[in-house]
């Protein structure tokens, strides 16, 4: 009978400590509280200031577009790469697979110091030209996106390619038509992948950004450093509306993910 | 040029050759020359004779090791009592689990930092704890999503078998589920050890003024000190080798890929 209550508590503890934080801050950002603890009345001050400031909104816009422009070279890329390494011989196919371990395994701060080095340091690029920030993230995202494409390869009918180049479709067509549509959700997790990893980026950014630019990350480690109530505060507010955004992304994700299954059972006639 | 699917790679390995390759062999260089750009081991003995820095490694090392058996210490039971339970909506809970995987960890850190700060008064009292605490926080869904992926996937008739033959729960668990979760758990660990001794900004953020191994590779950033930072890179480029080595047999194949997507 103990055993009953007691093994869900661990469970629900460890989740206590993952979101307490979170909500409890979440909690505070709609109050005029600046501190923990303080009892003080409600108030949308902060998502007005996180709204408003110039220098928070460039700071967010910023980010997302250098997340999404990232993870669409580093998915460009990554795809292509996958494809090529494939089709080439076993001794081509598993250096790339090997280099492409490197920036995976490597911590993200050697990564990050090591692109600075050659980039700004040795070919003297500057870093306000945003050139060598774009770099290093898709050094970061794009081995993942050629490991999420890669084994969509290796499960696709390869007979396929062949009918198709049988049927009198050029190899670029029957690669478009064919093999594209076979590895697409690879393509598309690659992607999305892409995407967090370059929004949740700390080292590689703080390594190679402008120094006049920042992203959500270096702006918040910069900001706990500062003593600018208003701003901390605000980014209380951040803080509960990304975790909202983050709930609505994995509800939206389960969705879709029950109705393909869905479909596929009546596909099936189950 | 004749259209062939292998050209295709073509962009991607020239860019890897460029921006992977090269940039580990000039840190290569950089840390085996001084300032004039003559060949000198002055980078590799200054690390290994400063008592500052060895202090860092093993302190680094201490930080990894602490995190490492937290996170392991709270996820393997969590994860195990979610893959064994008889719910139905397990890949629903899986998913609150790591769910806050995906929100910016400065700003997990600053909530973090903000119910500490409640709780201990001032944080510069426990720079060690308070750095285990944080880093644990952090990467704890790395460690819980392998592990439990490796149990669920485990076959139940081997436990039935178990107890079949005579054995009792406690060691159905310790001689079967336990060593089948081994590489579930070389996963996790992979995934938490590493960061732990590089990732210093959890540190810095809660006002900690304790140096790991990543830090010193920041301070020499700030200070325009190439040569020195490039060694500190290399040095832990060696340990991530060695650590790779060391567990890259028994990883699961989701643990970077699939992990990481879940």
């Amino acid at each position: 009978m103990t055993k009953k209550i007691v093994r869900p508590l661990i469970p629900i503890l460890v989740l206590v400590f993952l979101y307490a934080p979170i909500l409890i801050l979440a909690f505070y950002s709609f109050t005029e509280a600046t501190q923990i603890g303080a009892v003080r009345a409600f108030s949308l001050k902060n998502y007005v200031t996180l709204f408003t400031t110039e220098e928070l909104r460039n700071m967010i816009i910023g980010t997302i577009l250098l997340a999404l422009g990232s993870a669409f070279i580093a998915t460009i890329l990554g795809t292509l790469g996958a494809i090529g390494a494939f089709y080439s011989k076993k001794r081509i196919s598993s250096a790339i697979s090997t280099v492409n371990q490197i920036p995976v395994i490597n911590a993200d701060v050697v990564t990050g110091f090591s692109i600075c080095i050659l980039l700004v340091v040795v070919f003297g690029i500057a870093k306000d030209t945003f050139v060598p920030l774009v770099i290093g993230h898709v050094v970061l995202s794009a081995p993942f996106v050629y490991l999420s494409v890669m084994p969509k390869l290796k499960q696709m009918d390869s007979s396929l390619y062949e009918a198709a180049l049988d049927l009198g479709a050029t190899p670029a067509k029957a690669l478009f038509r064919v093999v594209i549509p076979q590895i697409f959700s690879g393509v598309i997790s690659g992607f999305s992948l892409a995407i967090t990893l370059s929004l949740d980026d700390y080292f590689i950014a703080t390594y190679t950004k402008p120094a006049t630019f920042d992203t959500i990350s270096t702006y918040v480690v910069n900001a706990t450093k500062g003593s600018q109530t208003n701003i901390k505060t605000a980014l209380w507010a951040l803080s509960t509306v990304i975790f909202v955004l983050v709930i609505l992304l994995v509800i939206g994700m389960n969705f879709s993910a029950g109705r393909e299954e869905g479909t596929e059972r009546r596909r099936k006639g189950v | 040029m004749k259209f062939s699917r292998k050209t295709l790679g073509i962009p991607y390995a020239v860019f890897l050759v460029l921006f992977v390759a090269a940039p580990l062999l000039v840190l290569f260089y950089y840390a085996f020359t001084n300032g004039q750009g003559q060949f000198t081991v002055q980078n590799l003995t200054d690390f290994f004779t400063d008592p500052n820095t060895l202090g860092t490694l093993f302190y680094s090392l201490l930080i990894a090791a602490a995190t490492t058996a937290l996170c392991l210490l709270l996820a393997y039971p969590a994860a195990y009592i979610l893959a064994t339970s008889r719910l139905k909506a397990k890949s629903v809970i899986i998913m609150i689990f790591v769910m806050p995987m995906w929100i910016n960890f400065s700003l997990r850190i600053t909530a973090l930092k903000e119910i500490l700060t409640v709780i201990e008064g001032n944080l510069a009292f426990y720079p060690f704890l308070n750095s285990v605490i944080g880093m644990t926080y952090d990467f704890l869904p790395f460690m819980i999503l392998p592990i439990y992926n490796t149990i669920v996937r485990l076959d139940g008739s081997l436990i039935e078998a178990a107890k079949d033959l005579g054995a009792n729960d406690r060691q159905a668990f310790f001689r079967v589920t336990l060593p089948l979760s081994v590489p579930g758990i070389v996963s996790g660990v992979s995934m938490v050890f590493l960061p732990a001794m590089t990732n210093y900004v959890v540190l810095d953020m809660l006002y900690n003024n304790t140096y790991i191994m990543g830090s010193l590779i920041g301070s020499y950033f700030s200070a325009y000190n190439w040569h020195g930072g490039s060694m500190i890179a290399l040095v832990l480029l060696g340990i991530i080798c060695l650590f790779t080595l060391l567990t890259g047999g028994m990883e699961t194949e989701d643990a970077r890929t699939g992990g990481a997507l879940l």
